[in-house]
């Protein structure tokens, strides 16, 4: 009986019981929007120029490879400052901060991250005049991280 | 005793935008975790990561317990000329390690 609905069933309970093990304090939408809007000083950003890649479907939540690439000349006159990663449901909104200058030459980072459901997940890019960008994914997880 | 991996290329040309591949082992305690004798296991995570290059801040980074154990960053840095390139990471009990590469410019 391995029907993709038995799948999507164990996928289920098994967040279920991710969730339940854990106290998920900030998990919310609603925590990581607020993580967002401290980020950008209350600006709302608009979606486009932030690239991420990272798996649609992720088969082991405590380790998912991300890039996030924003494309920019890295000039003097114009870069990208910051570029930060929010989850969804995750215990803590927040993933990563990163602090860049012309010097970085290129506006890309490359992590792993830890991955508690599946759930959506935000870039977000401050450049040096002073606009946010954002993208945003759904990631589904097959085995979340529990321990997250 | 380094627990930390510093990659780069062995050559760049000046101007040339090159990868850095940085990896260190830690545990990444997210405080979650709950350990052999039913306690919480506390919380130390590595949250600040910096690298500087020719004495210079060329890249920082704040990390959250979401980043995995044994935390893998990769980025670019534009070289200018010859010099060492070093990573400091620092966690929550306040432990620095250092990684330092030279960066050879043609």
């Amino acid at each position: 009986m391995n029907t993709p609905a038995r799948r999507l069933w164990l996928v289920r309970v098994g967040g279920l019981a991710c969730s339940l093990a854990v106290t998920p304090a900030g998990a919310t939408r609603d925590g990581m929007l607020a993580q967002i809007a401290r980020f950008t000083g209350g600006a709302s950003p608009r979606s486009g120029k932030v690239e991420m890649t990272l798996p649609e479907i992720v088969e082991n939540g405590n380790s998912v490879p991300v890039t996030v690439t924003v494309p920019s000349p890295m000039t003097e006159r114009e870069h990208v400052r910051r570029i930060a990663v929010f989850t969804e449901k995750n215990p803590h909104p927040g993933v990563i901060e990163v602090f860049l200058g012309p010097t970085a030459g290129r506006a890309q980072v490359s992590f792993r991250m830890r991955m508690a459901d599946s759930q959506q997940v935000s870039a977000v890019a401050e450049l040096s005049d002073g606009s946010f960008w954002i993208a945003t994914l759904d990631v589904v997880v097959a085995l979340a991280a529990c321990l997250e | 005793m380094t627990q930390a991996l510093l990659n780069l290329p062995p050559r760049v040309r000046a101007g040339e935008v090159f990868e850095v591949r940085a990896l260190i082992a830690h545990p990444m305690e997210t405080g979650l975790r709950t350990g052999p004798d039913g306690g919480t296991v506390p919380r130390n995570i590595i949250a600040q990561f910096r690298c500087t290059y020719d004495g210079v801040d060329v890249f920082r980074a704040t990390l959250h317990p979401a980043i995995t154990a044994n935390p893998y960053l990769a980025f670019f840095v534009r070289a200018t000329r010859s010099g060492p390139l070093e990573c400091i990471w620092t966690d929550e009990r306040g432990e620095a390690q250092r990684a330092r590469a030279m960066v050879t410019v043609e």
